[in-house]
């Protein structure tokens, strides 16, 4: 039987404010939360709550047939928490249904995946899987990169993590021109990874040209979608991938986009076509085929990284920030590292390309305008981090002179509780706490010393 | 095509932007090979290009009959103009001129600059226009500038051949709103009697439909272009031995350019960044004000000013930059940061100049936004990474505006005047 899989991403960065030159080092507030918040509620209204309550109800009277699949970014939960909780909480409800699948991505929709000889890219995964588990009590098993990043190299990194598959853009390139993107397949790099490839033509059809009156295929209805699949003989699973913007926001409802979706159910048992969500579709589904993919692969329309990584501004703004990465990380400072991940996300540097620049939600007039505001922010940032600690103190010392902390920490909670039980004989217990703590400050003395010397 | 061209200024006696603009427009027209332009200067030198055009000198164009000795005429017309043309000129004077005072072979003299007299000059630059518009079968007449619009009304009206006006600027542009009465009559005048008319922006055009109240099918936009640098030029050395980073201002001082906001960011870029220097190249009536500004903002260290810089200065001046900036108030085009871009410096525009709106890799900002100014200086001095990206991407794109294609446009133009 085919098989239709749904994927929505969600993800909305944080805008960053007007930042001038004159405010680094004085101001450490970054966003504009009028216009995030104005954005996000806005598109909560018309796409995310209406798009919920549509597909909430479809699964309800499908008994569970219709079934979709999510990836919301770390960064866009946290806003959604702070700006629209309602979202929030009509996602839980959908997750409740057990029709529903969460994919997991790095927390702040960034391309961490590029740094291989970082390990931020796993740390996000991992922080992002423990929030999608805690709010919907789902762990992600399918593994989505950014922007559908994908690449032969990433293969390892991603099953380690967990995932048993990914999925990714059903580009020609990868597919040599002739394969369809309908099949299961698996990773040519490690054959234990399966991947599901977009379907190119159907999700941008849906995604582009459902309103558009030039269109020799307007207007798209359901049955005409079903009727396109149904008459392609081969194809084991259609994989619609599209941002959930499209429900509502990109297509406006008066388009009739909910009524299309609230269609397929129907016209899908008609036809003979199921829904699944991506793991069920693996876990049903042998891998027909490898696709190796040497070079990133993403759903831009030139398949490759050029919208993020098209100029030299670009790769200068990503390779600033990530240079201090694992300082941030040694500060364990929540605010920093929460700063950080907002200012990964891609849509900062997508607002610099030079060639993509006619987008949506775009806060800026040209990208030259993105780069100067980007960078003084970043450099701000960059000089709270690097205050932290002595600038030429290497990283790996640092690294060793932090874990000394942690474990002295460690031992001080463990004598504190091993303490307490012994608690008459009062003179040996505070002895062993200030034996204890002694050697922990003396470490943190020498960080502090060398800091002022720095500053000196 | 023979197009009648009246123009005031050609390089390389330069007085301001026309001469420039005139002079690669027509260059870029007569690679069309069917277009022989014929151009009226006031007063040529003898020292212009004339490979591709044609240039009547209108201090030598007889307005007023005279029999002048041979010799002396010989002497008079001082190889501006051949002696058989003179007879041919003379025999197409068709109006009494006599209320201008003429010298000896019949013709008046200008001073081909922009005296006080300036009216007076226009008027007798109408009496030649006249004499050569009768002297051949033209097929357009084409008028650059507001002062030569008058000329052009009349070559129109004794040809009865399309009239073309090119709107170099407008007297908005040149008096922030102030207008003088006079100039905006004759510049209506022209407008009014012109078949088509072309603005060098978008900016201008909008200026023309709505302060002049000018049919807006009857405007069309024909961006300016620059011309290529020759490798002397693209091959003078970069002369900054300081150690710092130059941001330069280059032009005319004067109210117009925006000089003030210069200043202003400057003072707020030094407060944050050491080895930076500011440079204001150029002269005008508001360069004391500028001195005094920088004086009291106590940057006088730091902020250089170099006086009137002429032809190759210019260019070792450029190419010692590390920024280029023209915050002009209002600027109907503006070909010098299309030239910085030649020499590879990084610059920054004000959204109000009309070359802003085909540059995509220079930074714009406000005239008045000296945040935002400060702001790109800022950026583009502490980052090489983004100084190198503007300095590439700003030299190849600007390799590609080319005077060809304004004069294709201007072409298209007198085809749709022309009705073909």
């Amino acid at each position: 039987m085919k098989t239709i899989c749904f994927y929505f991403q969600i993800h909305q960065p944080y805008r960053l404010k007007r930042y001038r030159f004159f405010d680094i080092g004085a101001d450490h507030y970054y966003y504009d939360d009028a216009k995030n918040q104005e954005i996000l509620v806005r598109i909560a209204r018309n796409s995310y709550l209406p798009a919920n309550e549509t597909i909430l109800s479809l699964i309800k009277k499908t008994k569970g047939a219709f079934k979709v699949a999510y990836s919301i970014s770390g960064l866009a939960l946290e806003s959604l928490e702070q700006f629209c909780p309602e979202v929030i909480d009509s996602f839980k409800e959908l997750a409740k249904t057990g029709c529903v699948e969460f994919l997991g991505e790095t927390y702040a929709h960034s391309f961490a995946a590029l740094k291989k000889e970082s390990n931020e890219f796993e740390l996000q995964v991992k922080e992002h899987s423990d929030k999608i588990q805690a709010l919907f009590g789902q762990k992600p098993t399918v593994f989505r990169g950014t922007e559908l990043l994908y690449s032969d190299d990433m293969a390892e990194r991603i099953l380690s993590l967990g995932f048993k598959g990914a999925v990714t853009e059903g580009c020609p390139s990868v597919l040599d021109g002739w394969r369809s993107p309908d099949y299961v397949y698996c990773s040519g790099a490690n054959q234990r990874l399966k991947l599901l490839l977009k379907n190119n033509g159907i999700s941008r059809d849906i995604a582009h040209k459902f309103s558009d009156w030039n269109w020799d295929q307007f207007p798209l209805t359901a049955e005409k979608l079903m009727s396109w699949i149904s008459d392609n003989k081969q194809e084991q699973v259609v994989n619609i991938f599209m941002n959930y913007e499209v429900l509502g926001e990109i297509q406006k409802a008066e388009s009739g986009i909910f009524e299309f979706l609230k269609a397929l159910p129907e016209q899908a048992k008609a036809n003979g076509i199921a829904f699944g969500t991506p793991s069920e579709v693996m876990d049903a589904n042998r891998p027909v085929d490898t696709i190796s993919v040497p070079y990133p692969i993403t759903w831009a329309s030139e398949n490759d990284l050029s919208p993020w990584f098209g100029n030299a501004i670009q790769d200068e703004a990503y390779n600033r920030l990530f240079s201090i990465a694992e300082r941030v990380r040694l500060t364990r400072d929540k605010s920093l590292l929460h700063d950080f991940y907002k200012l990964q996300s891609s849509d900062h540097l997508y607002y610099m390309s030079t060639s993509h620049y006619n987008q949506f939600f775009c806060p800026y007039d040209s990208p030259y305008d993105a780069f100067i505001n980007y960078m003084n922010v970043a450099s701000d940032f960059m000089q709270r981090v690097e205050s932290r600690f002595p600038k030429n103190t290497s990283t790996e010392e640092l690294n060793a002179l932090v874990q000394t902390i942690v474990n002295l920490e460690k031992q001080v909670e463990e004598l504190k509780g091993g303490a307490k039980p012994k608690a008459e004989k009062k003179s040996v217990a505070p002895k062993t706490e200030v034996k204890a703590e002694k050697p922990a400050a003396e470490t943190k003395k020498k960080v502090t010393s060398s800091r002022k010397k720095k500053a000196e | 095509m023979k197009a009648l061209m009246l123009g005031w200024e050609f390089p390389p006696h330069v007085l301001g932007g026309l001469a420039t603009a005139s002079y690669g427009l027509i260059k870029g027209m007569s690679l069309q090979g069917d277009m022989d332009i014929t151009l009226v200067l006031p007063k040529p030198w003898g020292d212009e290009d004339q490979s591709f055009l044609k240039i009547v000198a209108a201090n030598k164009v007889p307005i007023v009959w005279q029999d002048p000795d041979k010799n002396y005429l010989e002497q008079e017309l001082e190889g501006r103009m051949s002696v058989e043309e003179y007879y041919h000129l003379r025999n197409c004077i068709c109006e009494d001129n006599h209320y201008i005072g003429t010298n000896g072979i019949g013709s008046v003299g200008f001073s081909g600059r922009y005296p006080d007299n300036l009216l007076e000059e226009i008027r007798n630059y109408v009496a030649v226009a006249g004499v050569v518009a009768r002297s051949q079968e033209w097929d357009i007449i084409h008028a650059h500038d507001w002062l030569t619009y008058n000329a052009g009304v009349k070559a129109k009206q004794l040809t009865g051949k399309p009239l073309v006006i090119h709107v170099h600027a407008t007297d908005f542009d040149r008096s922030r709103g102030n207008v003088n009465p006079t100039v905006y009559s004759i510049e209506k005048w022209g407008m009014d009697m012109a078949d088509h008319i072309m603005a060098v922006s978008e900016m201008t055009r909008q200026t023309v439909i709505n302060k002049y109240h000018i049919d807006p099918r009857k405007v069309s936009t024909v961006h300016n272009a620059v011309t290529p640098l020759s490798d002397e030029l693209v091959n003078l050395p970069n002369q900054n031995h300081t150690g710092n980073k130059i941001v330069t201002f280059l032009g005319r001082i004067t109210m117009q350019k925006g000089p003030e906001f210069f200043v202003q960011a400057a003072k707020l870029v030094l407060e944050k960044t050491p080895n930076v220097k500011f440079v204001m190249a150029g002269s005008g009536d508001k360069m004391a004000e500028m001195v005094d500004l920088v004086a009291a903002y106590g940057i006088a260290d730091r902020f250089h000013f170099t006086g009137f810089l002429k032809g190759k200065q210019v260019y070792e001046m450029l190419k010692s930059s590390d920024l280029y900036i023209m915050p002009s108030v209002s600027e109907p085009f503006g070909i010098s940061p299309l030239e910085a871009m030649q020499c590879g410096v990084p610059t920054i525009v004000s959204k109000q100049s009309g070359c802003a709106e085909i540059l995509n890799h220079a930074i714009k900002v406000d005239y008045w936004d000296i945040d935002a100014m400060s702001d790109a200086i800022y950026s583009v001095v502490t980052n090489e990474a983004f100084a190198a990206h503007l300095k590439d991407a700003g030299k190849k794109e600007v390799d590609e505006i080319k005077w060809e294609y304004a004069g294709q446009k201007v072409r298209r133009v007198y085809d749709l005047v022309l009705g073909k």
